[in-house]
């Protein structure tokens, strides 16, 4: 095990460790205690004794991870772990994802997990929590990412999705099944047509839906269910199925995914899809700009993503930037559903 | 520039020819001439003359989108694309405007005329006043060739529903060296006129690789010839003149001086189609003395005394001022010969004999001693067939003996860029020797994408150590290496430099151990380098 810091958080070959309080943040090995900020697969992975997370997070977890000694914890409120303050915030990543916050005598550090500055619809909205020290990722903290603002981007999915359908065609949209997906389903116009989910997908909405979030009516695309029965479709896929025999019986189809590689013209060609729409439920360039400045931080560790250039371009800014080895993996477009986003 | 933008979106977001085809009809029916003319242009690789430095572009865009310039270049590297970084990172458009293609390129001529300020502020405003898509494509005007997945051919096929004229006159109308400069729409396209450019070459027939001899029938309806390892080119005579064409659609005529005694040798109203070879002695050089004259406009005298050429004729296409490309290979290949012959031994033109054989078996033999000849294989012509256009099957085929091929050890790796910005696909390989690894050669190319993709995330999880974008990770992964030729090289640490280095497969059976070695590498240098 090495050690960069002893300070309030410290980085070990497990996780982000708090010794005051004795327990991990998103640990990627198994621990005693394990604080989690969503249920990704690279934050909430199995094996730990016991885990805390928001109400939002819990139930998706359980639902991933099986059987489980989980805790749950409001938004807001403040618990003490040993000598360890903790607070869990609106992280807006994906519905129930949290930042957390860790105080320990007066010193405030803050783990942002993913996040995103954006209101999407459906996720609680960011929230900018004052501290020291932030610990942010910047999957996409290069000055070529800016997302397509919500309202724009809705319009382009539906208009697509409605040519489709009155070309005769199925709409194919891949997209992960947990938090990118049912972002989806709350900027779709569900008057267009039917919506049919893959498996993945519409049991992450059965989850989200039990929770009381609201979500547009969805078919699960059993194998009776083909462009006969239900011309028009927008379909709902995980982007691993997307070029597989299970689309086959959609028929004329035009396929897109949803992602933020999709501002990478090369990229967007490499999936060899009819169209890209411009989403992730990371933040941006300034997004991940505008959330630093906004924790009044001084000290910044950047975990995952373009973490050498952003760590310099930090610095150039004036802060204390440093890059901290993780096994947290962003949004991968290539990597398999259940490791990414 | 806003149905330009709306043609180019329409390709992008395609996969499918049958759609791009119809974008493109589409276009050259309803777009002002010019603007079509110039997409002709730009499409097929001419596009206006390079007005400001990609260096100047660099520095107005970083500074316009207010990052330094180490982070600009970071995210061109991700990117690939200038014209794409460039329009990614700047801020919104202020205001728009809605100018034609023509307009636009009008007005970089003009700019080319002004001092550094003057442009400086011309390209500003522009990128201020154009959308999105537009602003990429304008930039691209000034960067480099339009590179969208539309072919010539894709050219041709919609400029033929567009005109109902058919593919193959339209395919030699755009050949040649024309520019919107010197034609306009109805000079090039629509009027009926192909003797107008005196250098313009025929479009290059193309062979595929042969799967099987099962599907060729009879021995006796072939002709075979050695492969050349060459630079494959168009010699045309016509009007006392003589032009060399790569197969690129590059006029090489320049580039090798020595080849334009032959019009002294052959009559006018004659084009060849071959393999220009650097020779002496009557044998081929290796590819590598070629090489050194490739990329060269003008050739010092040491070089050419070093590396003389020769054409290579194999195909006559044009004879007595007459297109025969319809007549059969045979009857083309005896006036080639009877041109030939009547040439003195001093002119620099050989015809590519044909192999006598009775047997697939007896042209097999022939086959294995390519290497030895410094041909690449075989290629065999159906006697009966007329010269095509483009790649087409059935009559022509290349029949290329196998590469050389070793195992090596993966040592470094590298994420690629534009399609492949994030993957690690491009890796360095090493041989072993002792206990050391020599690196000998990188390699990109000839995995699956799910090969590509198992290796990301197994080079994420096992970097020991990063040099700027490079990587490097354990000596665990064996690949064999395919190549086409291997040279001693002073400049590399191993001695060697590879010819198109390739990964053929990862031997996820072999340990490192069985990996090949540094002295393999130097017994394959002493026999075929």
């Amino acid at each position: 095990m090495f050690v960069l810091m002893t300070d309030v958080l410290t980085f070990t070959d497990r996780g982000i460790y708090c010794p005051a309080g004795d327990f991990y943040i998103d640990p990627w090995k198994p621990v005693d205690r394990a604080l989690i900020t969503h249920a990704h697969s690279d934050h909430a992975r199995p094996g730990m004794g016991n885990y805390l997370a928001t109400e939002g997070t819990a139930p998706v977890m359980k639902h991933r991870l099986g059987q489980i000694s989980i805790e749950t914890i409001t938004y807001g409120n403040e618990i003490q772990i040993g000598d360890a303050k903790v607070s869990f915030h609106p992280a807006g990543h994906v519905p129930g994802s949290a930042q957390i916050k860790v105080a320990v005598k007066g010193e405030v550090w803050v783990v942002s997990g993913d996040y995103k500055t954006v209101a999407d619809g459906l996720s609680e909205p960011f929230e900018p929590v004052q501290c020291h020290a932030f610990i942010t990722e910047c999957t996409f903290g290069l000055p070529i990412f800016k997302w397509t603002p919500q309202d724009i981007l809705a319009t382009q999915i539906n208009d697509w999705w409605a040519a489709n359908a009155a070309a005769g065609k199925t709409s194919i949209l891949g997209a992960y099944a947990l938090g990118k997906a049912q972002r989806l389903l709350a900027t779709v116009d569900p008057d267009i047509g039917p919506i049919l989910t893959h498996g993945a997908i519409e049991n992450t909405n059965e989850v989200l839906r039990n929770q009381g979030i609201p979500l547009p009516k969805t078919t699960y695309a059993t194998a009776d269910i083909t462009a006969k029965t239900h011309p028009g479709a927008l379909v709902l896929a995980t982007p691993s199925a997307l070029g597989t025999t299970w689309t086959k019986r959609f028929g004329p189809a035009s396929t897109a995914f949803a992602s933020g590689w999709m501002a990478l013209r090369g990229v967007r060609r490499r999936r060899a899809a009819d169209r890209g729409f411009i989403v992730s439920d990371h933040a941006d360039w300034n997004g991940l700009n505008d959330a630093i400045k906004a924790t009044g931080a001084t000290k910044i560790f950047a975990t995952h993503g373009y973490t050498t250039t952003f760590q310099r371009w930090l610095a150039d800014q004036g802060y204390d930037a440093h890059i901290v080895s993780t096994d947290y993996q962003g949004e991968g477009l290539e990597t398999a559903e259940e490791s990414a986003t | 520039m806003k149905d330009f933008a709306t043609l180019f979106t329409r390709i992008d977001e395609s996969t499918k020819t049958t759609v791009k085809t119809a974008a493109l009809a589409d276009y050259f029916r309803t777009a002002d001439p010019s603007d079509r003319l110039w997409t002709i242009a730009l499409f097929t690789g001419r596009r206006p003359k390079r007005t400001i430095t990609a260096t100047k572009l660099r520095t107005w865009a970083a500074e316009l989108a207010g990052l330094p310039d180490w982070l600009f270049e970071d995210s061109y590297s991700v990117v690939g694309d200038l014209a794409e970084t460039i329009s990614l990172v700047l801020p919104p458009a202020a205001h728009s405007t809605d100018h034609s293609l023509t307009y636009w390129i009008d007005k970089l001529k003009t700019l080319s005329a002004l001092d550094e300020d003057a442009r400086k502020q011309g390209i500003v405003d522009a990128w201020n006043s154009l959308p999105n898509t537009q602003r990429f494509l304008f930039t691209k005007l000034l960067t480099g060739g339009f590179r969208i997945g539309v072919s010539a051919k894709l050219i041709t096929r919609a400029l033929a529903q567009a005109t109902g004229q058919p593919e193959p006159e339209l395919t030699h109308k755009l050949m040649g060296k024309w520019t919107p400069d010197t034609a306009t729409w109805d000079s090039l396209i629509m009027a009926d006129d192909p003797t107008a450019d005196l250098s313009r070459p025929y479009p290059f027939y193309l062979s595929y690789q042969l799967d099987s001899l099962d599907d060729l029938g009879g021995p006796t309806d072939w002709n075979a010839e050695r492969k050349w390892d060459g630079i494959r080119g168009q010699l045309i005579i016509r009007g006392g003149e003589h032009h060399i064409w790569s197969r690129g659609e590059d006029l090489m005529t320049d580039r090798f001086p020595e080849l334009a005694q032959l019009k002294d040798y052959l009559p006018d109203g004659t084009v060849i189609d071959g393999e220009v070879l650097a020779f002496a002695d009557e044998k081929p050089l290796s590819f590598n003395a070629l090489q050194k004259r490739i990329g060269r406009k003008t050739v010092p005298k040491k070089l050419l005394a070093e590396a003389p050429v020769i054409l290579m004729a194999y195909d006559l296409l044009e004879h007595e001022g007459q297109d025969i490309r319809d007549t059969p290979l045979k009857d083309r290949r005896n006036h080639l010969k009877t041109l030939i012959n009547k040439a003195p031994p001093e002119a620099p033109i050989r015809l590519s004999d044909a192999l006598p054989f009775k047997t697939w078996h007896d042209l097999a033999k022939a086959r294995d001693q390519s290497r030895d000849i410094g041909a690449e294989g075989l290629m065999l012509k159906r006697l009966d067939s007329p010269y095509l256009s483009g790649r087409k099957r059935g009559d022509w085929w290349k029949w290329k003996i196998d590469p050389l091929t070793i195992d090596a050890v993966m040592i470094y790796a590298q994420a690629g860029h534009g399609r492949r910005a994030n993957l690690f696909t491009d890796y360095t390989f090493a041989v072993r020797d002792g206990e050391n690894l020599v690196p000998f050669t990188k390699a990109y190319s000839g995995l699956t994408d799910a090969e590509f993709r198992e290796i990301t995330g197994w080079v994420r999880k096992n970097t020991l150590q990063k040099f700027g974008p490079v990587r490097q990770v354990p000596a665990a992964h064996v690949f064999e290496i395919a190549f086409e030729g291997i040279q001693a090289s002073p400049r590399h640490k191993s001695g060697v430099a590879l010819r198109f280095p390739r990964m053929l497969r990862w031997r996820k059976d072999k340990p490192v151990d069985e990996a090949n070695t540094l002295a393999d590498l130097k017994e394959m240098l002493a026999t075929y380098g």
